[in-house]
């Protein structure tokens, strides 16, 4: 299927960040995607004014793979180990709604038509609202590279979004060069900031200690949101089955009670499409902001990571000086090797506070558009609701 | 008839072990038939099972749709969890206690068991002789008895030929009705397990919500988030009182019609028996003529008078039976008439206080949601 994203729907769903694509020296959006099996092929479109492309405006196809190539190359980047490198968009996931189609078809002797054609409907919903979210999730990230003052400069970046070619070729040499250096790293990387390395920095300090209590707190409260989603999206695929087969009832009464029973119908029928609706926006307002600030935190905490390595270097240099000076060997390189590394971790540790900082700015912000505009979603799902329970209430009541 | 009945039941247990000890409460407006205008009496489960056990033997009240009693067991047909599955809990006891209520009022209703003396003395009297013979009921339930019952008027040898369709096509269409009615209580009995799922999430969603504000830095968004833990509590008793109508409310207005449709299933069952009781008859007459015809030619005076005789009893016989069965048919079409229309009104009621309290929850959800908006708007 093919989606072209109106401006409107964009707006709608693009959610979980603020600010992005605001400087016209550099506009990037997806404005279509692609969906062939389990492969996405994203339309990425850049409009710009700055030298350093070739055309003011063109777009390239891109695949998940690309994304991924991109943000690993930005994160083994040595020069950017004082940023928050945006988290990697995770892989488009069609398996829920993939499976429920599986299901439904396997049910479907059990059900009229009319309500199969709803199931049928409400899946296809759900595979959009899949398809969107992948899409605004890939946007994201590039906008945020594109809102980045030094990352925007990033040639490999400008590679991504100008070269007409496939990128698969880059893609493998990538591999090979890096072999997942930083990310082996990641393993390790709790016990390092963990481990009794002292901390000189206050804010380091604290910020160190917020950063692992908050992410396992999200990470917590995602899977918890999520979990709640998928109860709603139950409830109202109930609602379709109740009002098909009272449909059914009501098709076969020649009773007083055939018409309460057609309301009924209607009613649930009614009640199933606001329902979905809730369930979906609790979904995008609040279990995808989780999950973004969730893979945002643990950016911030990869940040914290390589400090605390450039600190750890900085100290085995110190050791390495001093064991030097007492044997009087090789002192000169022990002196350029122990300025080096606390170049870089003062360079770091600058930098990271930068960053840090104004990612708290961006959290705080994000949350707030968010949770109002859910709030205001649910007072208006439920207002919607009670005008059409009172509808029917009503109209049983006249009879 | 314009009188209103009123009966409220109030449970106490004594002993979770024995059957409850019911309360049983009437106020009666107008009936010159009850001595007080309001009274009291303590009933058991089982005094409950015996009424119907009267009731339904009465040959006055043959082809009546006399409303089944609640089913003993906690499972019966839902899938639900009531309570957790333990006869002393609330849940159990409330919908134990809501079902014999509405299974009284639909005996009162009824304007030929209003006036039946049984009836009278089971909401009057204040000591009952225990019921006995109440163990069909009791043990598999209502709707297997009527089942069973149904599977032996099938295997009757000789088929009824109809003349007037009504009956036939009366009896399909209840049948189909019970088919789909089954099918809407279990669609609803999944409703009520989903809605208790979403209940059980939002809690443990809420107090993640509150840890995560707990650890939040900023102290507006703090706030915030530890008050939107709140409205998801608040959406927590919500979503569980919601859970409670559909299944007290519509799932049992449901499971109820089920059985009162397996009810009406054996009116026509009753009909049937009657009209092979009399083709018995017929068949009996039949070959006591034959009979009589062999020993006027065999000459045996003594054993002719006692064969006249049986002819006699015989005929006698099959008029009472032609007339028993003519009867029963007005009956059940009288009955199925106000069955019907009953059954219309019952579910106008049910569904307008369903619906009403769907409509309270979301004004409250409303409220809550509203209050919650300025939290978020004030963060900084």
């Amino acid at each position: 299927m093919t989606s072209a994203l109106d401006e409107s729907d964009k707006e709608k769903t693009r959610s979980v960040s603020v600010d992005l694509n605001n400087d016209a020296s550099l506009l990037i959006d997806i404005p279509d995607a692609l969906c062939e099996r389990d492969k996405v092929k994203f339309t990425v479109h850049t409009k710009t004014t700055l030298s350093a492309f070739q055309k003011p405006e063109f777009s390239v196809p891109r695949q998940h793979e690309d994304f991924i190539w991109l943000h690993d190359t930005l994160v083994e980047t040595e020069d950017y180990a004082g940023l928050i490198i945006p988290p990697a968009p995770p892989k488009p996931d069609f398996e829920s709604p993939r499976e429920k189609m599986h299901k439904l078809g396997e049910g479907e002797a059990t059900m009229t038509k009319e309500e199969y054609n709803k199931m049928k409907q409400e899946l296809e919903a759900e595979y959009l609202a899949v398809f969107k979210k992948t899409v605004q999730v890939h946007e994201i990230f590039l906008q945020r590279l594109s809102s980045h003052a030094i990352l925007s400069k990033d040639r490999n970046f400008q590679i991504f979004l100008e070269y007409d070619q496939d990128l698969s070729v880059r893609r493998k040499n990538a591999k090979e060069m890096f072999g997942g250096f930083f990310k082996n790293m990641v393993k390790t990387a709790d016990e390092v900031i963990i481990s009794g390395i002292k901390e000189v920095d206050d804010f380091f300090e604290q910020e160190k200690t917020f950063l692992l209590d908050y992410y396992s707190k999200i990470k917590d409260s995602t899977a918890k949101a999520e979990k709640m989603t998928r109860s709603h999206k139950n409830v109202a695929d109930d609602y379709i089955h109740i009002s098909a087969t009272l449909n059914t009832l009501s098709a076969d009464d020649s009773t007083a009670l055939k018409k309460h029973l057609d309301k009924l119908s209607d009613l649930f029928e009614k009640l199933r499409k606001v329902e979905g609706r809730v369930a979906s926006d609790q979904e995008l307002k609040l279990t995808e902001l989780l999950r973004y600030y969730m893979r945002d935190i643990q950016a911030a905490k990869d940040l914290l990571y390589r400090r605390a390595r450039a600190l750890a270097d900085y100290e085995h240099s110190n050791k390495a000086l001093d064991k030097a000076r007492l044997k009087s060997k090789d002192v000169p390189q022990a002196e350029e090797h122990q300025q080096q590394c606390l170049q870089k971790f003062d360079k770091l540790s600058e930098s990271g506070k930068r960053e840090l900082t104004s990612f708290k700015g961006r959290r705080v912000v994000a949350f707030r558009k968010n949770l109002i505009e859910m709030a205001e979603l649910e007072i208006k799902h439920a207002k919607n609701n009670v005008t059409l329970l009172q509808g029917c209430i009503d109209l049983l009541k006249s009879n | 008839a314009q009188e209103t009945q009123l009966f409220s039941l109030v449970p106490a247990v004594r002993n979770p072990q024995k059957s409850s000890d019911l309360p049983v409460s009437s106020s009666s407006t107008s009936l010159p038939m009850f001595r007080n205008k309001t009274f009291s009496v303590r009933r058991r489960f089982s005094d409950f099972l015996g009424l119907y056990e009267k009731m339904s033997v009465k040959s006055s009240l043959h082809g009546c749709v006399i409303p089944p009693p609640p089913e003993k067991s906690v499972m019966g047909m839902t899938k639900v969890k009531v309570g957790k599955d333990d006869p002393s809990s609330a849940e159990f006891l409330e919908r134990r206690r809501a079902a014999l209520e509405r299974y009284l009022q639909r005996v009162v209703c009824h304007p030929l068991l209003l006036q039946d003396p049984d009836v009278r003395e089971f909401l009057e009297k204040e000591e009952l002789p225990r019921a006995v013979n109440t163990q069909a009921l009791s043990g598999a339930g209502f709707l297997k008895m009527i089942n069973k019952a149904s599977d032996a008027v099938n295997k009757m040898t000789i088929k009824m030929n109809e003349s007037d369709t009504w009956f036939e096509d009366k009896l399909q269409e209840v049948e189909s009705e019970e088919q789909q009615l089954r099918k809407l209580h279990a669609v609803v009995d999944s409703l009520v397990n989903h809605r208790k799922e979403l209940c059980g999430n939002t809690a443990v969603f809420a107090k993640s919500m509150a840890m995560l504000g707990n650890s939040e830095d900023n102290t507006a968004l703090s706030r915030a988030l530890s008050q939107l833990a709140e409205v998801e509590d608040k959406m927590e008793q919500l979503h569980q009182e919601q859970a409670a109508s559909d299944f007290f409310i519509f799932a049992e207005l449901l499971a109820d019609y089920i059985r009162l449709l397996g009810a009406v299933r054996g009116c026509f069952d009753q009909r049937m028996r009657a009209w092979q009781r009399w083709q018995e008859a017929q068949s009996t007459l039949q070959k006591k003529r034959e009979a009589e015809a062999k020993l006027l030619w065999a000459n045996k005076p003594d054993k002719l008078q006692q064969a006249k005789e049986e002819i006699t009893e015989w005929e006698a016989k099959v008029t009472q039976y032609e007339r028993d069965f003519d009867r029963i048919g007005v009956t059940v079409r009288k009955e199925v008439l106000r069955f019907e229309e009953e059954k219309a009104k019952d579910f106008k009621g049910q569904i307008v206080k369903y619906l009403e309290s769907m409509l309270q929850s979301q004004q409250r959800l409303i409220k809550f949601w509203e209050a919650f908006l300025p939290e978020a708007k004030a963060i900084a």
